[in-house]
C-alpha cells in the first residue's frame, strides 16, 4: 500500500474507528495513528524527494473520466506540516479535553472532527479534479463549523453560522465556476483544463472560483467571520482552524491560477488579489494591536499572516517570460504557509495552556505567567519570532524571499508591506509578551503537565528549525512545481 | 430550445437565491435561499450536460452527490439556528437586523 | 407542445422560489420550498434525468422540507420570532442576484459544446447498467466515499450542538401521537412497504434507476415515521448499534477501496468480473448508513428539554 494512500485514508478509517470505540480507548487510537500517519507522510515526502510527483487514477480510471490524486512537493509539505500539527494538537487535546475537564459531549466529539478535518485536508492537498475538491472543501467546512461551535456558548454558535454562511456562499460561487468549466471543456481534471482550447467563459469560471475560495480563505474583505469563529472554539480546535483550514482553500487557488488557468492571469486580476492581500496584512495587524484577549490577538493575526500569501500572485508571475524571481516568491509564499501553520498552531495550543491554568485569556489576567509556566511562555515567544519574520526562523526565510522577489520585480509596494507587516507584528505581539513576562508572580495558577507544556514548545521550534535547515524544504517545494510559476504566469 | 428554457430558469433561480440570502435576516430562509441557488445551478448544470447527442451521465452523477451534499450543510446549519435561538431566543444573527 | 410544457413548468418554478423568498411567514415560505423541491422534479424528469429527479423529490424537497419544518416547529415553541421578510426591495442584494443571474444567462449561450467523457465504453467494465450508478460507485467514487463522510460529519456536527446535560438523553424531541391515532396506525403498516420500496430502489438502481442515495432517504422516512409515531423509541447518542449503523456504509466501502489496493489493484480500482457483486455490498451498506444518518439529521441532537415541555 502506498503511502500517498495511507495518507488519504489512515484519517478516515481512524475516525471511523474512533465512533466504535469506547471512551477509554480514543485517545490511545488517534495518537497512535496520528503517529502513524505522520510516518506516512514522512514516507510520502520522500517518495517525492526521490521520485518525482507520485499520482494515482483513483479505481483506474483516468481523467476526464475518473479522479486524478497528485502528490507535488507542495502537497507533501503540506502533508507533513498538517500532520506535525495535528499530531501535536492531538498531543495537547489529551490533557485539555478530557470529558471530566470538559464533559462528556465535548472529550466525545472532538475527536471524530479533528479525523474528519484532517482527512479532508488530505483529499484536498492531493486531488487534482474541480468537484472532488469541492465535496473534500466542503467535508472541511463542515467539520471545521462543527469545531467552532465544539463550545456551546452562544458566541460560539453565532461565530459557528457566521463562518457556515461565508463557508456555504463560498463553496456555491466555487461550485458555479466548476458548472461553467465542466460545462465548456467536458472534464473537471486540473492537468486537462491546463491544455484546454480556451472559451469565452473561462474567465467568468475562474473569478467565481476565486471568489468563493477567497471568502474561505478570509482574505480581506471577507475576513470577518474568522477572529470570532477561531477564538470561540476550543484552543486545540482554534490550532486546527487557524493553522491548516486557510491553507487548503489557498492551495486550490494556487491550482487554479498556476496549473489549471495560467494563460488568463491578467496583470490587473494578479494585482487586485495581491492588493486585498497586502490591506489584509495592514488591517488584519492594526485590529490584533487593540484587542484585548490572548486567542482574538492570534487570530486577526492570521488575518494578516494569510495576507502574504497572496503576493504570490503577481510576483511570481508577471509579463509571461521567464523571470528568475518567480522561483523565489513561489518558495517565499509556500514557506510563509508552512511557517505559519506550525507558529499559529504553537500559539494557540500555549493559549489553550494559559486558560487552562488561570481560567482566562485576558491580557491582564496573563502578567508574570512566564514565571509559573516558562516553558510555554517560551514557546510563546519563539512562536512569535516567526510569525514576526525574524531570523533564523521559517517566517523570516518565507518574507526575505518575498521581500528579495519584489526587489528584483520592482514591485517595491509589497517589499513596503512585508516591512510594515513585520513591525504591525512586533507591536502586536510585544504586548502579550510584555505581560507574560512581567515582574509578577502569578500565584493561583493551576499546575500543568511538563508534558502538555512542551507540545507547543516542540512545534514552535519546527517554526524556527524551519528557517535554519530552509535547504530541504526549498529543494521539496521546487519538485513538480508548475510550468507557470518558473516562467512567471 | 427547452434546455435553455431550463438553463435559463437555473441562472434566474440563482439570482433570485441570492437576493434572498443578502436581504433576508432569518436564518432559515437563508438555508432556503442556499438551496434554491445550488439547485439553480444544478439545473443550469443538467442542461448543459444534455446539450450533447448522447446525455452525459457525468453532470448528473453530480448533482446527485451535491444534493446530498447540500442537504448535509444544510441539516448542520438549522442545528446551529435551533441552537443558538435555544441560547439567545433569535433566529437571526446577534448585529445584523433581529427578526422580531 | 413540450416546449410549451417545459415553458410552463419553469414559469411555475420560478414562481413557487419566488414565492418562497417572498412569501409571508417563514411556515409558508417552507410550504412553498417544498412544492418547489417538487416542481423541480418533474423538470428533472423532463430533463430525462430520472436519478435526478428521485433525489431532488426524496432528498431537496422531501427530507430538506421536514428539516425545515421541525426546525420551525421547536423556534415557534421557543417563541423565536417568524417574521415576515423585511419589507421593500433591497437594492444592492437586487443587484447582487440580478447581476449573478445575467453572468450565468450570458454564459450559457457564450459556452462551447464540448467533447464528454467516453462513458459508453467504460460501461461494460462497470459492473452496473445505468450509467449515473457506474460515475457514483465506480468511476467516480472517491467522490462518492467522501460525499457518504460528508453525511456523517453533519451528524457529528449536529449530535454536539446538544446542551452537556442533555448529552445522555434519547436523540431529538419527543413526539407525541395519539394512541390509536392515524399517525401511530400509520406508523405501524407504512414501515413494511416502504422498507420494500426502499430496498427495490437500491437493488434497481444498479441497472435501471434508483439508488443508494433515494432507497436511503425512503427508508429514512420511514424510520421518521414509526418514530413520529412512538413505534420505535430514540436511541441515544451512546447506543452501540447505532454507531454501528452510522459507520457501516463509509467503513465497507473505504474496506473494499483498501482492499483492491492491498491486493494490487490500487485504491478503489474494482476488477470487472468482481465489480457487480462488491458495488452491490457497497450500496446495501451504504444505504444502511445513509437512511440512518439521514432519520438522526433530521430529528437532531439529544434534547431533554423538548422532551419534558
Amino acid at each position: 500500500m502506498s503511502a500517498l494512500v495511507v495518507v488519504l485514508t489512515l484519517p478516515l478509517v481512524t475516525a471511523l474507528t474512533v465512533l466504535l470505540l469506547p471512551a477509554r480507548a480514543r485517545v490511545p487510537v488517534v495518537l497512535a495513528s496520528s503517529a502513524l500517519i505522520v510516518l506516512a507522510a514522512g514516507a510520502l515526502a520522500l517518495a517525492v524527494w526521490h521520485g518525482g510527483p507520485v499520482t494515482l487514477a483513483v479505481g483506474g480510471w483516468a481523467p476526464p473520466l475518473g479522479i486524478a490524486l497528485r502528490a507535488d512537493g507542495l502537497a507533501a509539505a503540506l502533508i507533513m506540516m498538517s500532520a506535525l500539527v495535528m499530531g501535536a494538537v492531538a498531543l495537547a487535546a489529551q490533557f485539555e479535553l478530557t470529558p471530566d475537564r470538559v464533559g462528556a459531549r465535548m472529550g466525545f466529539g472532538f475527536w471524530p472532527l479533528m479525523l474528519l478535518l484532517w482527512a479532508a485536508l488530505n483529499a484536498v492537498y492531493l486531488s487534482r479534479d474541480l468537484f472532488n475538491l469541492y465535496v473534500g472543501v466542503e467535508l472541511l467546512s463542515l467539520a471545521a463549523v462543527a469545531l467552532v461551535a465544539l463550545s456551546g456558548s452562544a458566541q460560539a454558535l453565532a461565530a459557528a453560522l457566521r463562518y457556515m454562511i461565508f463557508a456555504l456562499a463560498g463553496s456555491l460561487l466555487y461550485l458555479a465556476g466548476v458548472v461553467l468549466a465542466y460545462g465548456a471543456h467536458g472534464t473537471l481534471d486540473i492537468g486537462l483544463l491546463a491544455v484546454r482550447v480556451p472559451a469565452h467563459t473561462d474567465a467568468l469560471a475562474l473569478g467565481l472560483m476565486t471568489a468563493g475560495l477567497l471568502a474561505k480563505t478570509a482574505l480581506f474583505p471577507f475576513h470577518v467571520w474568522l477572529p470570532p469563529a477561531h477564538a470561540g472554539a476550543p484552543a486545540p480546535a482554534s490550532a486546527l482552524l487557524s493553522a491548516l483550514v486557510p491553507k487548503a482553500s489557498f492551495l486550490i487557488l494556487i491550482r487554479l491560477w498556476f496549473e489549471a488557468m495560467p494563460d488568463l492571469a491578467s496583470g490587473a486580476a494578479l494585482l487586485v488579489l495581491a492588493a486585498l492581500g497586502a490591506i489584509a496584512v495592514i488591517w488584519g495587524g492594526v485590529l490584533a494591536l487593540v484587542q484585548k484577549r490572548l486567542k482574538l490577538i492570534v487570530a486577526y493575526s492570521t488575518v494578516a499572516q494569510l495576507g502574504y500569501l497572496f503576493f504570490i500572485f503577481p510576483l511570481a508571475g508577471g509579463d509571461g517570460s521567464a523571470q528568475p524571481w518567480a522561483a523565489g516568491a513561489w518558495t517565499g509564499a509556500m514557506f510563509q504557509a508552512l511557517s505559519h501553520g506550525l507558529a499559529k498552531a504553537a500559539m494557540f495550543l500555549t493559549a489553550g495552556i494559559y486558560i487552562a491554568a488561570i481560567g482566562s485569556d485576558r491580557l491582564g489576567d496573563l502578567r508574570g505567567l512566564a514565571r509559573t509556566l516558562p516553558m510555554t511562555g517560551f514557546a510563546f515567544a519563539l512562536a512569535a519570532i516567526t510569525l514576526m519574520g525574524l531570523p533564523p526562523s521559517g517566517g523570516f526565510t518565507a518574507k526575505y524571499l518575498l521581500m528579495t522577489s519584489a526587489f528584483a520585480a520592482g514591485q517595491w509596494p509589497w517589499a513596503l508591506v512585508l516591512a510594515g507587516g513585520g513591525v504591525l507584528a512586533a507591536a502586536y505581539l510585544y504586548r502579550p509578551i510584555a505581560a507574560l513576562f512581567a515582574q509578577r508572580a502569578q500565584t493561583a495558577a493551576r499546575p500543568i503537565p511538563r508534558a502538555w507544556q512542551a507540545v507547543p514548545l516542540v512545534l514552535a521550534a519546527l517554526s524556527i528549525l524551519l528557517g535554519l535547515l530552509s535547504a530541504i524544504p526549498f529543494d521539496l517545494l521546487q519538485i513538480g512545481r508548475p510550468a507557470p510559476a518558473q516562467e512567471g504566469l | 430550445m427547452s434546455l435553455t428554457v431550463f438553463a435559463l430558469t437555473g441562472a434566474a433561480l440563482v439570482g433570485l437565491g441570492v437576493y434572498g440570502l443578502l436581504a433576508l435576516p432569518h436564518l432559515l430562509r437563508r438555508i432556503m435561499c442556499f438551496n434554491l441557488i445550488g439547485s439553480g445551478l444544478f439545473l443550469f448544470f443538467g442542461a448543459a450536460g444534455a446539450r450533447g447527442a448522447a446525455v452525459d451521465a457525468i453532470p448528473q452523477a453530480l448533482i446527485i452527490t451535491g444534493i446530498v451534499v447540500a442537504l448535509s450543510a444544510s441539516a448542520l446549519a438549522v442545528g446551529l439556528v435551533v441552537a443558538l435561538a435555544r441560547r439567545t431566543g433569535h433566529a437571526a444573527l446577534p448585529d445584523e437586523d433581529r427578526a422580531p | 407542445m413540450s416546449l410549451a410544457l417545459d415553458l410552463a413548468l419553469c414559469a411555475l418554478i420560478l414562481g413557487v422560489a419566488l414565492a418562497t423568498v417572498a412569501g409571508g411567514g417563514v411556515f409558508r415560505a417552507v410550504i412553498f420550498f417544498i412544492t418547489y423541491g417538487l416542481f423541480l422534479a418533474i423538470g428533472w424528469a423532463r430533463l430525462g434525468a430520472f436519478d435526478v429527479a428521485l433525489a431532488e423529490a426524496a432528498i431537496g424537497a422531501g427530507l430538506t422540507g421536514v428539516l425545515l419544518l421541525a426546525a420551525h416547529a421547536r423556534l415557534r415553541r421557543m417563541q423565536a420570532g417568524d417574521a415576515p421578510p423585511p419589507a421593500g426591495l433591497n437594492l444592492p442584494a437586487a443587484l447582487a442576484g440580478a447581476g449573478m443571474a445575467l453572468a450565468l444567462g450570458w454564459a450559457w449561450f457564450a459556452l462551447p459544446v464540448p467533447a464528454t467523457p467516453d462513458i459508453a465504453s467504460a460501461l461494460p467494465r462497470s459492473g452496473v447498467g445505468n450509467p449515473v450508478t457506474a460515475v457514483l460507485l465506480n468511476f467516480r467514487a472517491w467522490d462518492t466515499l467522501l460525499e457518504s463522510i460528508v453525511l456523517l460529519a453533519a451528524l457529528l456536527g449536529v449530535w454536539i450542538l446538544a446542551r452537556d446535560g442533555d448529552w445522555n438523553a434519547p436523540l431529538g424531541p419527543r413526539y407525541h401521537a395519539l394512541s390509536g391515532g392515524v399517525l401511530v396506525n400509520f406508523g405501524r403498516f407504512l414501515p413494511p412497504i416502504g422498507l420494500c420500496f426502499g430496498v427495490y430502489l437500491v437493488w434497481a438502481g444498479a441497472d435501471y434507476i434508483g439508488g443508494a442515495f433515494q432507497g436511503g432517504t425512503v427508508l429514512a422516512a420511514v424510520g421518521l415515521v414509526a418514530l413520529m409515531a412512538n413505534v420505535v423509541r430514540p436511541p441515544r447518542v451512546s447506543y452501540a448499534l447505532l454507531r454501528a449503523a452510522v459507520v457501516i456504509g463509509p467503513a465497507v466501502f473505504l474496506l473494499a477501496g483498501l482492499l483492491a489496493a492491498g491486493f494490487g489493484a490500487g485504491f478503489l480500482t474494482l476488477p470487472p468480473a468482481l465489480a457487480k457483486s462488491v458495488i452491490l455490498v457497497i450500496e446495501a451498506a451504504l444505504t444502511i448508513s445513509i437512511a440512518v444518518t439521514l432519520a438522526l439529521l433530521v430529528i437532531g441532537p439529544p434534547d431533554d428539554a423538548g422532551r419534558s415541555s
